[in-house]
């Protein structure tokens, strides 16, 4: 059974494989940089292009109000990077 | 065959509770003889026969078993041997309940990993000699005692054992079941069988399929002025 | 031989008995398969949409520049374009153009993105297939169709129709959804943004192993500038859903405690029945190590079934009903969300990895709390 599971995947990547060179196209045509999951707010449509200040953007203290934003972790890059 | 030595046997050794069950037994069983171990409740009858059947250790003294010394061997071989020599019956049979006669016969044979066909032909060698043939299939629960005693018999030969050990059999049994069950220990004991019953029932000790009767009392065994 | 009839035997036992107590042991495995469902949809869905993520975002900017105000970020000038330009290394630099449209009617927010394929066509917009789901017009909530017009509030109060020439192709949804392409000319007007202004830069390089040379002396020369490479982006993703880490990890931990706990509840429970039928077959000739196995096999029956059910299931919910239960905690307050269908990434690890997070503590759960009843002594069966 778990055999079928597996070979249902294989199937379902080979179908979906023209959507996905089309995505990568897309992608590289509208020089593209997220996908998008979540349209609630800036930093979780964009996360690779949020900054480390973006959650706070009402004021210091804001805490985390948008739902997505509790499991969507912070870029590794972000902390240490120069300039910021 | 079996050669109990100073036999003594205490139970919660060092403790309040300390209670000395049997002691100071010497005592020899014949082969392919019926035995009975007469006496009271609390009489240790009991201690002796499951030290008989290799169930349980003495605190001291020496146990032999067909020239074998018994008192030393470490737990695996003596569960080995104790499977291959001996058939219990329980006082209170002692089946597990939601199986099949059948299953509950073949139960013992399990860890040895025989031929299921084979096997499941002892057993239904087995239950039809007994006549529980037609019964094989059905639950435990619903059978009736005197199929259910047979079933414990049947069980307690599947692995072909040399000597069958019952504890107060009859226990639960009317006169007509205690002497079915009695002929059925003569049948054992010409094909060979060595019997060992212990019992209060003077329906068993006084048959005439007993060769020979130990009586106890107090833990110790009584010896008769004729020196039995 | 003797071996494998012996565990044939011992589990066809084992079987017997569960039947016996079918009310509890089905209990037992619809909670196990549960657990199972939640932990294999988790792992199955977050490991694909970070191949996913990993498979598209190739060719993604090789370099990204935006610009720093207080921390934050801010417009960029376009004359950053002429100095990055004279680096060495640089290809080409050019400037993008986009932003967020909170369409106020909806609720929904948009990207709005400038293409220059537009920008001989003002008036005109190219949109994602998921704006044309959500979106409204004079007449109401209803899906766009081409010529709809989407009004557009612009910074200086004023309104801006546009009207719909084109849509972005369903199927790069995942990307897509929320986008609608505009000209340049019509960007400016909607967010009053000046012609030296622009978002943030673009930047193509010569040779990709000079990206980080070329990004510090970007910094060097701009230093209220952040550039960010395609390395990062993918990082980014690689971490994103990454179920190590963040509540979700926690919560799974929480569930795989519980789990256990039940399981240790249940094991360690041994009633009276179960002591007697093990004392019954000690009596009987059987040894510690056969009662072991005959526990062993209990929980392996549990366990197993469950693990196969859980994610067979697991993965029909991810894969083919596209995740229904996670949707509302996945789309969180978005009013626009992308409908598409995950490709499955499943691999040996990810099952292993359950299997031994699962079947291994619950199988050790059953047999230790036995080993007492296991080891009785034959003859106290005899005075049962």
């Amino acid at each position: 059974m778990l055999g079928l599971m597996f070979f249902d995947a294989h199937l379902s990547r080979r179908i979906d494989a023209p959507g996905a060179r089309e995505r990568r196209e897309i992608v590289k045509v509208l020089a593209l940089t997220d996908l998008c999951l979540v349209t609630e707010a800036r930093y979780t449509r964009h996360p690779s292009m949020a900054d480390l200040h973006t959650p706070f953007q009402e004021h210091p203290l804001s805490l985390e109000h948008f739902p997505s934003g509790s499991f969507i972790a912070v870029p590794p890059q972000l902390p240490g990077k120069s300039g910021l | 065959m079996i050669h109990l030595d100073n036999i003594r046997k205490v139970f919660n050794a060092g403790k309040p509770n300390e209670f000395v069950a049997i002691d100071a037994v010497h005592l020899t069983i014949d082969a392919q003889r019926a035995t009975a171990l007469k006496g009271p409740s609390g009489s240790g009858k009991t201690t002796l026969l499951s030290i008989l059947g290799c169930m349980a250790r003495p605190t001291s003294g020496r146990i032999t078993l067909k020239n074998r010394e018994m008192s030393s061997l470490p737990e695996r071989f003596l569960t080995e041997i104790r499977r291959e020599t001996f058939g219990v019956i329980f006082q209170q049979f002692n089946l597990i309940k939601g199986l099949t006669p059948l299953e509950n016969v073949m139960i013992p044979a399990y860890p040895k990993g025989e031929n299921f066909a084979s096997l499941k032909k002892r057993a239904m060698e087995l239950l039809d000699m007994l006549n529980l043939a037609d019964k094989a299939q059905a639950k435990v629960e619903w059978l009736s005692g005197g199929e259910a005693q047979r079933t414990a018999i049947a069980r307690a030969l599947i692995n072909n054992p040399t000597i069958i050990i019952a504890d107060e059999p009859t226990a639960h049994l009317d006169s007509r079941l205690s002497l079915e069950f009695m002929e059925i220990m003569r049948r054992l004991k010409e094909e060979g069988k060595t019997i060992l019953i212990a019992s209060h029932d003077p329906l068993v000790y006084e048959s005439n399929v007993i060769d020979r009767i130990v009586e106890m009392r107090d833990g110790k065994l009584v010896v008769h002025g004729d020196g039995r | 031989m003797r071996a494998i009839a012996k565990q044939r035997y011992i589990l066809d036992l084992v079987l017997s008995s569960m039947a016996r107590r079918k009310g509890k042991n089905i209990a037992l495995v619809l909670v196990y398969t549960f657990v199972l469902f939640l932990l294999a949809s988790v792992l199955f869905s977050v490991e694909s949409l970070k191949r996913e993520a990993k498979l598209i975002l190739q060719d993604a900017p090789e370099m990204t520049v935006q610009r720093l105000t207080a921390g934050r970020q801010d417009l960029i000038p376009t004359d950053f374009i002429a100095s990055i330009s004279t680096i060495r290394g640089v290809q080409s630099v050019e400037g993008r153009l986009w932003g967020y449209y909170y369409d106020a009617l909806s609720g929904a927010n948009f990207t709005l993105m400038v293409n220059t394929a537009l920008n001989d066509k003002m008036g005109e917009i190219v949109i994602g297939t998921g704006v044309a789901r959500r979106s409204n017009t004079d007449s109401g909530l209803r899906t766009l169709g081409k010529n709809d017009i989407i009004p557009f509030k612009t910074a200086d109060s004023s309104v801006l129709p546009l009207t719909v020439k084109g849509f972005l192709p369903s199927t790069s949804e995942l990307v897509t959804a929320d986008l609608i392409l505009v000209s340049e000319s019509d960007f400016r007007r909607i967010f009053a943004i000046g012609k030296d202004l622009v978002t943030d830069l673009v930047l193509k390089v010569k040779n990709g192993k000079e990206l980080g040379t070329i990004a510090g002396k970007i910094t060097q020369i701009h230093p209220d500038t952040r550039p960010i490479v395609r390395e990062d982006i993918l990082r980014t993703y690689e971490a994103i859903f990454d179920w190590r880490g963040g509540v979700t990890m926690m919560v799974l931990s929480g569930v795989l405690f519980a789990f256990v706990i039940l399981a240790w509840d249940k094991a360690t429970g041994l009633s009276a029945e179960e002591k007697r039928e093990i004392g019954i077959l000690k009596a009987v000739g059987w040894e510690t190590s056969d009662i072991l196995l005959m526990k062993f096999w209990e929980g392996a029956a549990i366990s197993l079934s469950a693990f196969f059910l859980g994610i067979l299931l697991a993965y029909c919910h991810i894969f083919l009903a596209s995740s229904i239960l996670f949707a509302p905690i996945l789309k969180g307050w978005s009013v626009l969300y992308p409908h598409f269908r995950l490709t499955p990434y499943i691999n040996g690890y990810q099952i292993a990895t359950l299997f031994f997070l699962t079947v291994i503590p619950y199988t050790v759960v059953t047999i230790v709390p036995s080993w007492r009843s296991a080891t009785i002594d034959p003859d106290s069966v005899m005075r049962m």
